[in-house]
C-alpha cells in the first residue's frame, strides 16, 4: 500500500462525515439505537472500508476478502452506513433501520445482509469468533495468508471475561492475521468505565496476554492508515488498536456523554439540545465539520 | 365473567387504562423487601436503569454492586453472598441472564441451592426494534428444567411487586422473568398472589375451552375470553404465574371440566408454559392442547405490536386460532 495524499485523506473526511449524516438520519427515523458509538467510529469504519480492507461490494462473498467482524453490534448504525456508502446496498434503505422486515436488524444478523459476517449485540463473543476464523485461515493458507481478520470491539464490552479467553488463545497462537480495534471511548451504559469497571491499565492488560499494542487517536486519519498499515507489517503476534475516541464525535453537542449511548437524536438528553430539536442540531453541526474540510480542500488545489 | 376473587382493577376493558412495565414493579418490589430485609442486596451488569435496579442503589449503595458486563461472573459472585447469608438479587437482560450465565447458574447456585434470586429483564418479542438478539424466548424453557429452580411470570407490574417480594421471603433460587415494554396494570393490592399457585381469572360452569396463560399476555387472553363469551362460548382463563413449581392440583381440575385446552404465552412454544402443562396433563389427564406462541423462529426488529401480530399472538391472532380450535 501506498501513503495517502492529503487530498486522499481529506476526501476520507468527507466520506465520514456523510456517514456520520446517515447514522443520524437512520436512527432519527428508527427513533431507538445508538447514537454515540456509531458516531464515535465513523473514522475507523471510514479508513477500513475506503482505504484498507480487500472487499467488493459487488463481490460480497468473494474468497479472498477481508474479514470484518463487529463484536459490539450496538453500533451496527455506522456499520450499515458505511456498508451503504461503500455500495453494498442503496443509502436509502437505512432509513428502514430497526423496522418490521428490514434486512437492517437492530442488530446485525448475518444471513439477514449480503457483506455481514456475523451476527452480534450480546457483548463478548466476536473476538472468539474473529480468533477461529484466524486460525482456520492459518490452517489452509498457512503463515504466509494475506487476509486480515479486522474485530471491533466496545472498551466496556472488555469487560466481558470471554474476551480475556480469546485473547488468550490468540497471545497462545500467535495470530498476526487477527487485528483487533478496541473503540477506546471511556464510556459504557451506566456510565464512565473507569467509574462502572477500571480497564486501565489496558495497554499493559495486552502486552501481558503476548500482543502487539498500538494506542492512538481514533479521528486522526492518517493516523488510522499509519496504524492499520504498521499492524499489518507484524509477525508473530495478534495486534491490537487501542483507538481513543470521542463518544458521539462529530456532534459537538452530544460530545462526551454516556448518556447518548443508547439513545437516537430526539429521545436523548436533553440539557444542551431539545428532543425535537436534536436531528436538526446533529446535522447542521456535522454540515458545520463538512465546510471545514472542504475549505481546507480549496487550500489543498491552490497549493 | 371475571372471577371476582381477583381483585383486579374496576373495569380492565376500559379504553383508558394505566400502563406500567414489569420491570418496574420488580424495582419497586425489591426496594419495599431491601427495606425489610438488611441482607437483601442486588447486582447488575451494566443495566441499573433498564432493570430498574438503581431505586434500590440509590437507597441502598453500599448494599448494590455494579459487576460491569460480566454476566456469568455475576451468577457466582451471587452464590458466594448467598454463600455467605446475603439474599442477592441479580439482574440484566434475560438473553444474557439466564440466557448467557445458564451453566453457572445451574451449578453455582441451583446445585449448591443457595438463595441467590435471577432477574431476567427484556423477555420476549416485545423488546421490539433491538431484534432476535436481545429477545429472549427460551428462558422459560431453560430456567425451569433445572432442579431447586423456581420460576415466575408475573402478569403485570403489580404481580411483579408482589413477585419480587415473595421471592426474597422464599428460601432458595428464583427465576423472574419480567418485560421491557409497558403493559396494562389490571391487578391491585389486594389481587392474591402466592409461589405456586394458579388462578382462575375468567370463570364458567363447564367451559368448552380452558385458556392457560402467564405473562402480560395475560390481558390479551381476558379480552379474547370477553369476546368469545359474547359470542356465546364458555371459557374459562386460568393465570399461572409460577411455571415451577406448578400448581398441577388447579391445573388438572380445570382440565377435567373443560372440552378443550389452549395454552398461551411470548416464548418458544417447546418448552414453556405449554409444553410444562402437556406434561402434567399427558400423565394425569390427557387431552388434546393448542399451544401459542412463537414456533420455532428467532424474534427480529419491528414494534412490539408488529411482532405479536407476525407471530400470531396478539389479540386477534389469539382470538382467531381458538376460534377455529372449538369450532
Ligand atoms: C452480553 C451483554 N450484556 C449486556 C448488554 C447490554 N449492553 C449493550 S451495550 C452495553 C455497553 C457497552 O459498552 P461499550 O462496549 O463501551 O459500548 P459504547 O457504550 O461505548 O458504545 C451494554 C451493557 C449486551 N448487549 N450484551
Ligand atoms: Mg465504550
Amino acid at each position: 500500500m501506498i501513503s495517502l495524499t492529503d487530498r486522499k485523506i481529506a476526501d476520507l473526511e468527507l466520506k465520514a462525515n456523510d456517514i456520520r449524516v446517515s447514522i443520524i438520519e437512520s436512527l432519527a427515523a428508527a427513533g431507538s439505537g445508538h447514537t454515540a458509538g456509531s458516531l464515535g467510529m465513523a473514522d475507523v469504519f471510514t479508513v477500513l472500508y475506503f482505504a484498507v480492507m480487500n472487499h467488493d461490494p459487488k463481490k460480497p462473498n468473494k474468497e479472498d476478502r477481508d474479514r470484518l467482524i463487529l463484536s459490539n453490534g450496538h453500533i451496527a448504525p455506522v456499520l450499515y452506513s458505511t456498508m451503504a456508502h461503500a455500495g453494498y446496498f442503496p443509502v436509502k434503505e437505512l432509513l428502514t433501520l430497526r423496522k418490521f422486515g428490514s434486512r437492517l436488524q437492530g442488530h446485525p444478523h448475518r444471513t439477514s445482509l449480503p457483506g455481514l459476517e456475523t451476527s452480534s449485540g450480546p457483548l463478548g463473543s466476536g473476538l472468539s469468533q474473529a480468533v477461529g476464523m484466524t486460525i482456520a485461515e492459518e490452517m489452509d493458507a498457512g503463515e504466509i495468508s494475506n487476509k486480515f481478520f479486522y474485530c471491533l470491539l466496545g472498551d466496556g464490552e472488555l469487560n466481558e471475561g470471554q474476551n480475556w479467553e480469546a485473547i488468550m488463545l490468540a497471545g497462545k497462537k500467535r495470530l498476526h492475521n487477527l487485528i483487533a480495534v478496541v473503540d477506546r471511548n471511556n464510556i459504557q451504559i451506566d456510565g464512565n468505565t473507569e467509574d462502572i469497571m477500571p480497564l486501565e491499565p489496558l495497554r499493559e492488560k495486552f502486552l501481558a496476554f503476548n500482543w502487539h499494542v498500538i494506542e492512538m487517536d481514533g479521528h486522526n486519519m492518517r493516523g488510522l492508515y499509519q496504524a492499520f498499515l504498521d499492524a499489518q507489517s507484524v509477525a508473530e503476534k495478534p495486534i491490537v488498536i487501542i483507538a481513543h475516541t470521542i463518544p458521539s464525535k462529530g456532534v459537538l453537542s452530544f460530545q462526551r456523554d454516556y448518556r447518548w449511548h443508547g439513545a437516537p437524536p430526539g429521545k436523548g438528553p436533553e440539557d444542551r439540545v431539545k428532543k425535537d430539536k436534536q436531528k436538526e442540531v446533529a446535522l447542521k453541526e456535522l454540515k458545520e465539520v463538512r465546510g471545514e474540510i472542504e475549505e481546507k480542500i480549496k487550500n489543498l488545489n491552490k497549493e | 365473567m371475571l372471577n371476582k376473587d381477583s381483585h383486579f382493577i374496576k373495569d380492565i376493558f376500559a379504553k383508558e387504562i394505566k400502563e406500567e412495565a414489569t420491570r418496574v414493579g420488580y424495582g419497586k418490589g425489591l426496594l419495599e423487601a431491601g427495606e425489610k430485609n438488611k441482607n437483601i442486596v442486588a447486582l447488575c451488569a451494566d443495566l441499573t436503569e433498564s432493570t430498574s435496579t438503581h431505586l434500590f442503589a440509590k437507597k441502598f449503595p453500599h448494599r448494590f454492586v455494579q459487576v460491569g458486563i460480566t454476566e456469568q461472573s455475576m451468577a457466582s459472585v451471587a452464590s458466594g453472598m448467598a454463600a455467605m447469608g446475603k439474599v442477592p438479587f441479580f439482574s440484566s437482560y434475560a438473553m444474557f441472564s439466564p440466557g448467557r450465565n445458564w451453566e453457572q447458574i445451574r451449578t453455582t447456585i441451583c446445585y449448591n441451592d443457595v438463595n441467590a434470586k435471577i432477574i431476567g429483564s427484556h423477555s420476549g418479542v416485545s423488546v421490539g426494534p433491538d431484534g432476535a438478539t436481545h429477545q429472549a424466548l427460551e428462558d422459560i424453557a431453560i430456567t425451569r428444567v433445572i432442579p431447586n429452580m423456581t420460576v415466575i411470570v408475573p402478569s403485570d407490574s403489580e404481580a411483579a411487586r408482589k413477585a419480587t417480594i415473595k421471592a426474597a421471603e422464599h428460601n432458595g433460587p428464583v427465576y423472574i422473568r419480567l418485560a421491557r415494554e409497558k403493559t396494562p396494570l389490571i391487578t391491585t393490592e389486594k389481587t392474591p398472589f402466592e409461589i405456586g399457585k394458579a388462578y382462575p381469572v375468567w370463570v364458567t360452569e363447564k367451559p368448552d375451552v380452558t385458556i392457560f396463560s402467564c405473562g402480560d399476555i395475560l390481558f390479551n387472553v381476558l379480552r379474547v375470553a370477553k369476546t368469545l363469551t359474547e359470542k356465546n362460548k364458555k371459557v374459562t382463563v386460568v393465570n399461572v404465574p409460577t411455571i415451577k413449581p406448578l400448581d398441577t392440583k388447579t391445573i388438572i381440575e380445570h382440565a377435567k371440566n373443560s372440552q378443550k385446552i389452549v395454552t398461551v404465552e411470548e416464548h418458544q412454544r417447546s418448552g414453556g408454559l405449554g409444553s410444562a402443562i402437556s406434561e402434567v396433563l399427558s400423565e394425569s389427564c390427557p387431552k388434546q392442547i393448542l399451544r401459542l406462541g412463537v414456533d420455532d423462529s428467532f424474534g427480529e426488529s419491528g414494534t412490539p405490536t408488529e411482532l405479536f401480530k407476525h407471530h400470531g399472538i396478539d389479540y386477534d391472532g389469539i382470538l382467531a386460532s381458538v376460534e377455529k380450535y372449538i369450532k
